[in-house]
């Protein structure tokens, strides 16, 4: 044969090019599903790899242990620990770089050189000359937010001795990937910097000659790690040790795992949302395409046509629809994932970061959208392939409606002739009207998910923090100092009042479950406190006089009630266990925490009252004023201060982080949304309109005019959307909870699940426009009704 | 009367044949009595003209002999494979390979031109014409590339003959293929069936409502209320040119 195309070839490409409209809002529908599944996966994978590659490169250590100060001859001690591979004893410490012009002075991180585990990567530059004083490499994000060159002079305070630092090199480290500086809640690359020096110019500064105060290992394959700890933890404990831990609990390793996860979490979660609208979309519009086209598959059979080739031509239009959806979503994944790393490649910092999609992905999306689609034509088929031929060829038999409910008096009364065609044909196929309803209720759970990140957040910060937090200035100390010490605070003008607040870290217990943490102590009862201790109900809770104040997730995982009794390893000082009463629990958003009264905390240690943090409330002129940044400069100046945070920047820093990939989300979950929506109106708007052609037209030869018969056709999709929104709001109701319970680490930090009227409202609000839009499209279509030729058409 | 035994085929063996067929259709909640024990032959090279009024079974029996429904008692015979009972693919490959149909409303593919509606066809079967050959003999060679809705009712109707032709059937069925149209075209639709039987020696059997049509026929069988009333041999068929109603 001389021809290329089968003659069904071309009722294909007729077909589809006549339903142009359905066939692009399904297309889009199932772009957008490929489109998140492709982005997010392709993202993850992409970051995972160059994470695993800088990881196994810069040798990024198994084990991580802080010790007070130890002998580097203990090194061979912990190299002759069975399961132990490399050893790397270094000396890290906290410095602060009051940069000129900067109001919060950044902390500095600073890692002695040479180093055999977690190496540094240069980025420009060179390493420190060996035996230097002065030069070091800075981390490369410090140095872009801070726009720090090479040749560069910074200066440094370290071990309370002012130095300016040469900058030789910018480079980053395994370690350090994610920072979160003390007081911070947001990482903001730009408040912490790390700094590597020759050991030498930081055992100088620290008066740590001969010694080292910071352990990183690497575990032979198989070694049990907790065996390994637990004899690295008995090696260092006469050395001021407190506890060791796994890369998992590393702060930059967990930060970013928490991330990917995340990240993880959500491509395995929404894209199969968009999927099920697909296959319910081509269902219903293939449903109604082979009902349409009946008397043409009775024709095709009584030419002799079997059905596998009929069922193969529709097979090939759905699948013509998924590939071109298909298509489309993998390119619009692959520019979406090349977006969202280049958004992370801001915050993670690695060696290499390239955006790619690999083949399987690929795959999976393409696979699954067209098993979708398959599953949903193959329904739709199923039935008009079963018919004898001659029976198809026959116009069905007139529907059956039943007189109802809607009959009674009373609806009848108040219903006119539109209202109640149009209840009936919802009355006759609720299924349709459901299915439509639940693909819209999906993307109003949508909706409602994108505002949610913001809400949680804002309420986070606006709520919870501004009562909990309610000091100006953070000063943190390098170590515990008596209460005194807080004098100098309080004689710096324009600090209104002083606070001391002592945090020990600890490992708690109950049987065998536990966790490493800190313990908090609070002036007083807490209440009057300037950080104090409060619920997700926004309570202040009092501290007892005896016991201890969970967060209600930390009783939980250790199975403990009010009333129990806690086992309490200090991981510091004269390393005391013991055990502290449960006094009662509170719902907290961010981590596990234990609150007590300082003077029970003191006690429990046996030590005299101590503060390793200073709260800072100032005079209200002076707080935010130009006047706190010579504050700043006195307070840095101060010995033993590591750090200044300011509630302000810190509230700020956190917003503007969240804020950015937020509404980067927000706007792409509204756009797909959209999508879904008007996907489903107008296609069961379409198919709505195909099967009562014949009904509408008869209606306006017998005199109802446009605006009646639309009012028909579209009452009954404004009833399904209807449904649909508070059917959604419930499903975004439960998003929100898959969300918040399994796109982050509980343990960090707990994303309240609150939905506010106004993201219901937004959701309401976009769901009635994407619809309204689909309704005036097929309006359109409704006036160009032609009376004749569709009466004279034959069914 | 049983049709079998009192007509005298005018040539040869039977092609189909339908003994005691019943056919009971369930139309929404009423059960409708088509066909109540028939029985009839279709045989080698006759054109048959089944006549009746609506509602008389006829269409219902032609669709039983194509193998497009199945009956609900009795048996079918295409020469000596039974249809009655037998499966969809074994029907689609009778329909496939016997059969040319004919409908009132023709039936075509609409998004498919004259050309490719009958190429439908020709693509199924070994050794059929040529889609222009048949085309041609239906007098359409001159419009093989309009879509059915740039086509008269006529012309349309000579596409379907075309279409069903084209594989070279032994067995044509057209139901009310004139129902659609008006007399001047009716009588040059029935000269090309004319021509295909006497041509190509393709059985044919023609449902019509218009009595007169029977005049062309070797037999004309008359239903009513889905059973045969009245079967009449015809020795000496008029031209369907000199048809007139």
């Amino acid at each position: 044969m001389s021809r290329v195309f089968h003659p069904l070839d071309r009722k294909l490409v007729r077909d589809l090019s006549k339903m142009k409209g359905q066939v692009v809002t399904i297309a889009l529908v199932v772009a957008c599903g490929v489109a998140a599944f492709v982005a997010m996966r392709s993202a993850h994978a992409s970051l995972l790899d160059a994470r695993n590659a800088f990881y196994a490169d810069r040798y990024f250590g198994d084990v991580f242990a802080t010790l007070r100060r130890a002998p580097n001859v203990l090194r061979d001690r912990l190299e002759a620990i069975d399961g132990v591979a490399l050893v790397d004893t270094r000396i890290v410490a906290g410095g602060v770089m009051p940069l000129e012009g900067v109001a919060e002075p950044p902390t500095a991180t600073v890692v002695s050189l040479p180093l055999s585990l977690n190496q540094v990567h240069l980025r420009s530059g060179r390493l420190p000359a060996s035996r230097s004083r002065d030069e070091a490499v800075v981390s490369d994000a410090f140095a872009i937010a801070r726009d720090i060159g090479v040749g560069d002079v910074v200066p440094l305070i370290l071990g309370g001795i002012r130095k300016d630092v040469h900058i030789v090199g910018i480079g980053l480290s395994p370690e350090h990937i994610l920072m979160l500086a003390p007081g911070q809640l947001a990482m903001d690359p730009g408040r912490q910097g790390v700094l590597f020096m020759d050991r030498g110019a930081v055992e100088a500064a620290l008066r740590l000659e001969g010694a080292f105060n910071s352990v990183s290992l690497r575990l032979q394959n198989d070694a049990p790690a907790h065996d390994v700890i637990d004899r690295v933890d008995a090696v260092l404990a006469p050395y001021g040790g407190i506890g060791a831990i796994t890369r998992d609990k590393q702060l930059s390793n967990s930060l970013l795992s928490q991330e990917l996860d995340q990240l993880g979490n959500m491509a395995t979660q929404v894209p199969p949302l968009f999927l099920l609208v697909a296959a319910l979309l081509l269902h219903v519009v293939l449903s109604r395409i082979v009902q349409l086209q009946r008397s043409q598959i009775a024709t095709l059979k009584a030419l002799g046509y079997g059905n596998r080739q009929i069922g193969f031509f529709y097979a090939k239009l759905a699948a013509t629809i998924v590939s071109l959806g298909a298509a489309l979503g993998l390119m619009l994944g692959a520019w979406l994932g090349a977006s969202m790393v280049s958004m992370y490649s801001s915050f993670f910092r690695f060696p290499t970061l390239e955006s790619h999609v690999d083949v399987r992905t690929a795959m999976i999306a393409v696979g699954v959208s067209v098993a979708a689609g398959a599953f949903g034509t193959f329904t739709a088929v199923r039935k008009v392939l079963a018919l004898p031929p001659a029976e198809a060829m026959r116009p069905p038999a007139p529907d059956t409606y039943r007189r109802g409910v809607l009959d009674m008096g009373f609806a009848r009364k108040i219903l006119g002739g539109s209202a109640r065609m149009v209840l009936r044909e919802v009355q006759r196929r609720p299924l349709r009207v459901f299915a439509s309803s639940f693909g819209i209720a999906i993307a109003v759970g949508i909706l409602v998910v994108g505002r949610f990140f913001g809400d949680a957040m804002t309420w986070m910060v606006d709520v919870n923090l501004h009562e909990t937090q309610r000091w100006d200035v953070q000063v943190a100390f390098r170590e515990p100092l008596p209460l005194s010490s807080l004098g100098n605070l309080r004689l710096l003008p324009g600090v209104h009042r002083v606070e001391g607040l002592r945090s020990v870290p600890v490992r708690v217990s109950s049987g065998s479950r536990h966790r490493s943490l800190a313990i908090l102590g609070y002036p007083g009862d807490g209440t009057t406190a300037l950080q104090r201790v409060v619920g997700s109900d926004n309570r202040t809770v009092a501290l007892p006089e005896q016991g201890a104040v969970l967060t209600r997730l930390l009783g939980d995982l250790l199975h403990v009630h009010i009333g129990d009794e806690l086992d309490v390893q200090v991981l510091e000082g004269a390393r005391r266990r013991v055990s502290v009463p449960v006094a009662g629990f509170v719902e907290e958003p961010f981590g596990l925490q234990v609150h007590m009264r300082s003077s029970a905390l003191h006690a429990l240690l046996g030590q005299e009252p101590s503060v390793n943090a200073a709260l800072l409330q100032l005079d209200p002129q002076v707080a935010g004023a130009t006047s706190a940044r010579g504050l700043d400069e006195r307070i840095t100046a101060l010995p033993d201060v590591v750090g200044v945070a300011h509630m302000a920047n810190v509230v700020e820093t956190f917003k503007k982080q969240s804020e950015q990939t937020i509404l980067a989300m927000s706007i792409v979950l509204t756009i797909f949304a959209m999508t879904i929506v008007v996907g489903v109106v107008y296609n069961n708007a379409r198919v709505a309109l195909s099967m009562r052609e014949r009904d509408l037209a008869s209606l306006r030869v017998l005199g109802f005019t446009r605006g009646e018969i639309s009012a028909i056709l579209l009452g009954e999709l404004a009833i399904q959307v209807l449904l649909a929104i508070p059917l959604g709001l419930l499903f975004g109701r439960f998003f929100v909870h898959a969300m918040s319970t399994g796109a982050t680490d509980p343990e960090m930090y707990r994303l309240p699940e609150i939905v506010l009227p106004s993201n219901f409202a937004f959701a309401a609000t976009v769901t009635l426009a994407g619809a309204f839009v689909s309704a005036l499209l097929v309006r359109r279509k409704l006036d160009k009704l032609d009376l004749i030729s569709v009466l004279k058409t034959r069914e | 009367m049983s049709a079998g035994e009192t007509t005298r085929a005018p040539a040869g063996d039977a092609v189909l044949s339908a003994t005691d067929v019943t056919k009971i259709y369930r139309m929404g909640e009423v059960d409708v009595h088509a066909l109540r024990g028939v029985s009839l032959e279709l045989r080698v090279g006759e054109l048959m003209v089944l006549v009746g009024s609506s509602g008389s079974g006829k269409s219902t029996l032609l669709n039983i002999l194509g193998g497009l429904d199945q009956p609900t008692s009795g048996e079918v015979r295409h020469r000596e494979t039974r249809l009655d009972g037998a499966s969809d693919a074994a029907l689609t490959r009778f329909r496939r390979d016997h059969v040319g149909f004919i409908f009132q409303f023709y039936n075509l593919i609409p998004s498919l031109t004259a050309r490719e509606n009958v190429e439908l066809v020709t693509e199924l079967v070994d050794d059929p014409m040529s889609p222009k050959e048949a085309l041609e003999l239906v007098g359409l060679g001159e419009r093989l590339d309009h879509f059915p809705s740039q086509l008269s009712g006529g012309e349309q109707q000579r596409v379907a003959i075309a279409r069903a032709v084209a594989k070279r059937p032994d067995i044509l069925l057209c139901d009310e293929p004139t129902g659609a149209l008006d007399y001047k075209t009716g009588v040059q639709l029935l000269q090309v069936i004319e021509r295909i039987n006497h041509e190509l020696g393709t059985t044919t059997a023609v449902i019509t409502h218009n009595a007169p049509v029977g005049a062309m026929a070797h037999r004309v069988v008359t239903m009513r209320s889905g059973e045969i009333q009245d079967v009449v041999v015809n020795e000496s068929p008029v031209a369907a040119a000199e048809l007139e109603w």
